[in-house]
């Protein structure tokens, strides 16, 4: 597995957050969890504008083997999805921290529950037997 | 080796003159409906068509041809006296809008069908209208509805599904306007019955089983959840695609269940998959007996003056409606009736025994062979899984991978990735109709799989090598989606 970048928090639905300098968090999937999805072939993000609560659905990924929810992590507004994901979800697959970033919502409450990187590696580790 | 289009064959003005119609025909349809150009129809001899067809039937893998173990699909051998029977010229050309009183032989058979259906499964109420599994469900979801909101019991639109199940399941439930609550699976391959008593409450309107389930296990707490659902006011619907597992032996009426679907295409002499016809005939407990899909078949006196009619919304008025044209798809349906009289009672226990016995067989030696079992203390009932997680890890060895080189061996692959929440792996379901050599030979091609992949050899990632088409590279076609036949020259 990929190397967990150290300026990110962690969620145990396989998600990162990255806090950016404009209030808004950047959301995508963990190199664990594109790996567990397999090759991706389609997003389907929510509209900018759009309210999310945390725990919600918030996008779906879907792979040739199976579609999943990707829940939000936190409530509050989207204020940017990652339009190149329509014609290239594959970024997801091979970039899961950079290009393949999903939504970026700008939250009206602090993640809760949220996991270190160190935290997170023991959390996947864990899940591997 | 892949076979053209027929179309590609064709050449202008050729003909397969013995089976040309005679040029004048008489006909009653009037001159202006008669059309004067030909048909757009290949141009091809006799001897093409008898080629093409016997090669495309040749390229394809068939219960007729080959081991065809495809967990939950139950694709065990179909006799042919079932499809004869049903072939007879007093069914086959019976008009389902002629008079009834011309169609009493075959409104018998249906009759006697229902009784039988029920008698196998404990149910009180059978339609056998519904034409595929999903939309059994469908019907049993919506009787669901229907019984909570005829008693005026309209917050009940919660149905509780267990991670384990048939995505037609969820897909039901939302169908039916229902939201979905999902129920994780102990490590033992049984409900978390602690988290059912979490999720039940005021809001459930019922919970949806397979049992055994789509994890190859007998659910041990079935009365126990039976009866939790029940007290929270909710109902029990059964999916009977794993009916073959238990026939005779433990019935869904007596486990609890309210309402069930039977995939007669399956258990009842119909092949599962490919899209063919099938049934997906419903049973029903007492509380759903006035919601039941029309038409069902009744009966009426007795000897002589005994008569067979359709039952309509006239008599079940509060009944879901009707799913179909006309009562289901009467070939499957005649199929099923045949074969249930042909194996009777005792041949439904043995079909169980049979189907739990060879399962268990290949599960023995699989797991001697060193394949890891995804419930490794249960017996199998009439499927199992293996997961190749180890495999994948350390040989590069993927479910994928073992499915695509056991078609080189002349088996169709076992279900792969599916249930979802173990992760690569196999379920693996062989039926009663197989032979020990069988068993035996798909179970030497699964270790052999594995033991070329441990010696090295990397070929199981390009296999298969003997099919008209090579491995096909399924992210590339679902993310560039392409349905155009382009013509290549022969
Ligand atoms: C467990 C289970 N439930 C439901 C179904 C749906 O049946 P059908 O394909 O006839 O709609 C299937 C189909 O294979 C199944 O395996």
């Amino acid at each position: 597995m990929q190397e967990l970048p150290g300026d990110l928090i962690y969620t145990s639905e396989h998600e990162w957050l990255r806090q950016e300098e404009d209030g808004t968090v950047t959301i995508g999937i963990t190199d664990h969890a594109q790996e567990a999805l397999g090759d991706l072939v389609y997003v389907e993000l929510p509209e900018v504008g759009q309210e999310v609560v945390s725990g919600g659905d918030m996008a779906v990924v879907e792979s040739v083997k199976a579609a999943s929810d990707v829940y939000s992590p936190v409530s509050g507004e989207v204020t940017g999805v990652n339009e190149a994901l329509a014609d290239s979800p594959e970024s997801i697959n091979s970039d899961p921290y950079g290009d393949g970033w999903i939504v970026r919502i700008r939250p009206s409450e602090e993640a809760a529950g949220t996991m270190t990187p160190n935290d997170y590696q023991e959390f996947v580790d864990g899940l591997d037997d | 080796m892949t076979e053209p289009l027929i179309f590609e064959k064709s050449r202008s003005g050729r003909r397969a003159f013995a089976q040309a119609p005679a040029a004048a025909m008489d006909t009653a349809i009037p001159g202006e409906f008669l059309r004067t150009d030909v048909p757009l129809m290949p141009e091809v001899s006799e001897m093409q068509v008898v080629r093409h067809y016997t090669r495309l039937s040749q390229q394809n893998f068939s219960i007729d041809t080959q081991f065809y173990p495809l967990g939950s699909c139950t694709m065990k051998y179909n006799p042919r006296a079932c499809n004869a029977a049903a072939l007879l010229p007093g069914f086959a050309g019976r008009h389902p809008l002629g008079p009834v009183s011309h169609g009493q032989g075959f409104l018998a058979c249906m009759y006697d069908l229902q009784e039988m259906l029920k008698a196998v499964t404990g149910m009180m109420g059978v339609s056998l209208t519904p034409m595929a599994g999903a939309q059994g469900e469908f019907a049993g979801v919506a009787m669901i509805r229907a019984y909570h909101i005829a008693r005026d019991d309209h917050e009940r639109t919660e149905i509780i599904v267990p991670d384990a199940a048939h995505g037609t399941n969820p897909a039901t439930a939302v169908m039916c306007g229902c939201t979905v609550r999902e129920l994780p699976t102990g490590a033992d391959g049984d409900i978390d019955v602690a988290a059912l008593r979490e999720a039940v409450g005021p809001k459930t309107a019922g919970i949806m089983l397979t049992n055994p389930s789509t994890l190859g296990v007998f659910e041990r707490h079935i009365m126990e959840v039976a009866e939790i659902v029940h007290d929270a006011g909710g109902l029990l619907y059964y999916d009977g695609a794993n009916l073959n597992a238990i026939l005779g032996k433990v019935r869904p009426g007596d486990m609890g269940f309210d309402v069930i679907h039977m995939n007669l295409h399956k258990t009842f002499s119909t092949p599962h998959g490919g899209g063919g016809p099938g049934s997906g005939a419903i049973g029903v407990g007492e509380r759903l007996l006035p919601f039941m899909p029309v038409p069902i078949v009744g009966k009426t006196g007795d000897g002589d003056s005994t008569y067979y009619d359709w039952l309509t919304t006239k008599d079940l008025p509060q009944s879901i409606g009707q799913l179909s044209g006309f009562m289901g798809n009467a070939g499957v349906l005649l199929r099923a009736y045949v074969y249930m009289r042909m194996v009777g009672k005792d041949g439904m226990r043995r079909i169980a025994e049979f189907a739990t016995l060879n399962a268990n067989y290949i599960q023995a030696r699989l797991r001697q062979g060193g394949f890891e079992l995804a419930y490794p203390d249960r017996r199998a009932s009439h499927e199992f899984i293996v997961t190749l997680k180890k495999e994948a890890k350390t040989l590069d060895l993927t479910a994928m991978d073992v499915a695509k080189v056991l078609l080189d061996y002349g088996y169709h692959a076992p279900t792969t990735y599916f249930p979802l929440l173990v992760p690569e792996c196999l379920l693996i379901e062989p039926t009663e109709t197989e032979t020990q050599d069988m068993l035996d030979r798909f179970c030497d091609a699964m270790i052999a799989i594995v033991e070329a992949a441990r010696s090295g050899e990397s070929r199981h990632k390009e296999a298969p090598f003997s099919l008209p088409v090579r491995r096909l590279d399924d992210v590339k076609a679902a993310r560039n989606l392409d349905l155009a036949y382009k013509v290549v020259a022969e």
